[in-house]
């Protein structure tokens, strides 16, 4: 199975640098965001974007982390997923303005799940999405609002994301479909 | 985990993940909206031969927040009153659709007749079987005391190094016994104090040290002290001439209470004989768990339900 090197390191910075731009072009500033990633590497991804907001706007932005493992709708068809902490920002998320991070959107039910679990936490303002990649096949009415890169890709393609803090390398590669 | 029979079966890596889950079930407790989504559709049965009302209320309660159907089934007033089998007991909860069932039965190793049967697909649960195992008190004793000693930062650890002493009817307690495997599997340093009648003749096979006399025992500094229930239902035969004996052999009074090291934690596992094997003073002080057991058995049993019913009905 080939496997091909699609970014790396330094393209995984740039593509987290302009999603924090356009975070904040989009909310005008960064009053009331609340970054929340998805384990386990969405996680990674949200605390590095709000970590680059609070360099470029010189205001505060909450990260946090939401875990999904329990509203999950594939529950029996898996084997048995252990749950992640979720981590909320003290002040909350009701009224704010949250941004959903993911590494891979695929075919958007994580993200149905995560909706369903920010719903039981709070009523934020607005919910925004953003993926490090976007590979195609939704099977859920649901469209990100930041992506690092467009990716398109067969059903049978592997991708995996690397991230430094938990897996010592990075780069995101995509490995063929067996013949 | 297909079932959860007793706690002689976890290893101490099972342990911890159990215990993980249920600080992520903990979590929710918190939160404005108490209830997950997660078993919607699935239907939990409560099948108890033996009075209980903690149990099955923590399990219901349990149950119902994970968005669970339950059913109630107490053995007083139903067929099995009539004769009915446990086999045809167990077929009908199986019609019904059950999805897990919750034992709680006299005799040891019911749950595990279930278990191995094939007359009920359903993941089987451990509620207390005769004296032999209670793994959920288990569970949850050693998430309290976990959480009491680490708070925060509980995840992923184990009780290595942490003294233990329980003290009273460890011969009729199915919760010492799933206590003993569990916490020692964690690595704590496990005590049992008792009056020799009061203790089983296999102990000495256990991996735990046997005192006779509480004043030693707390002497020792234990960092917890487990309170068992003298339980009045068990006690055909004279194991102590009378009550008030025992209570001043091996009840912990106020002058006992007062000798445990300030860090000590006082636990018991209910219902309490307030003034016999446990003082009132002792029991609402600070440093007594027994109301935070209540709380973190549902946690535990979240978990519990939750890891048995998301295997699925594939390979275990």
């Amino acid at each position: 199975m080939p496997t091909r090197t699609v970014l790396q390191q330094p393209d995984i910075a740039r593509a987290l640098t302009r999603i924090s731009h356009e975070i904040l072009e989009s909310n005008r500033g960064p009053a009331d965001l609340v970054i929340l990633g998805i384990p386990t590497r969405g996680v990674v991804l949200a605390d590095r974007i709000a970590a680059i907001i609070r360099d470029i706007s010189d205001g505060t932005v909450d990260s946090g982390s939401l875990d999904v493992t329990l509203y999950r709708d594939d529950l029996s068809r898996q084997p048995t997923r252990s749950p992640s902490p979720t981590r909320m920002p003290e002040s909350g998320i009701d009224g704010r303005t949250v941004v959903l991070v993911d590494d891979v959107l695929y075919s958007g039910r994580t993200i149905r799940a995560a909706l369903d679990a920010l719903g039981d936490i709070g009523r934020p303002r607005v919910v925004r999405l953003a993926a490090l990649i976007d590979r195609g096949h939704r099977e859920l009415p649901i469209r990100p609002d930041f992506v690092g890169k467009n990716l398109p890709s067969a059903q049978g393609e592997r991708i995996f994301v690397r991230l430094q803090e938990i897996d010592g390398e990075e780069f995101v590669s995509i490995q063929g479909a067996l013949d | 985990m297909r079932h959860l029979l007793s706690t002689r079966d976890l290893d101490r890596e099972e342990a911890i993940g159990i215990l993980d889950v249920a600080e992520d079930m903990a979590e929710v407790q918190n939160r404005e909206v108490r209830k997950l989504p997660t078993l919607r559709g699935r239907t939990v049965v409560n099948l108890f031969f033996e009075d209980s009302t903690r149990t099955r209320i923590s399990f219901e309660a349990a149950a119902k927040r994970l968005s669970a159907d339950v059913i109630n089934f107490s053995a007083k007033g139903s067929s099995v009153s009539k004769g009915e089998s446990l086999k045809d007991t167990a077929q009908t909860l199986a019609s019904i659709g059950a999805d897990a069932v919750v034992v709680r039965h006299p005799a040891s190793g019911a749950p595990q007749v279930l278990a191995q049967s094939d007359w009920i697909e359903a993941g089987i649960i451990n509620a207390g079987d005769g004296t032999h195992e209670h793994p959920t008190q288990g569970l949850l004793d050693a998430f309290t005391i976990r959480r009491r000693l680490h708070g925060r930062t509980a995840r992923g650890k184990a009780l290595d190094g942490v003294s233990v002493s329980i003290v009273g009817d460890i011969l009729h307690s199915r919760v010492a016994r799933s206590n003993v495997w569990l916490l020692t599997s964690l690595g704590a340093n496990v005590r049992l104090v008792a009056p020799a009648t009061l203790l089983p003749v296999g102990v000495t096979g256990w991996p735990v040290t046997i005192g006779y006399d509480l004043d030693d025992a707390i002497a020792e500094r234990p960092d917890v002290v487990m309170m068992l229930r003298i339980q009045a239902e068990r006690m055909s035969g004279g194991f102590f001439p009378n009550a008030r004996e025992y209570s001043r052999r091996w009840g912990l009074d106020d002058a006992r209470f007062n000798a445990l090291p300030p860090t000590s934690i006082v636990m018991h596992p209910g219902p309490m004989n307030r003034g016999l094997e446990i003082s009132s003073r002792a029991a609402d002080s600070d440093r007594s768990t027994v109301l935070e057991q209540v709380t973190n058995g549902v946690s535990v049993r979240m978990a519990v339900l939750y890891l048995v019913l998301s295997t699925g009905k594939g390979p275990a």
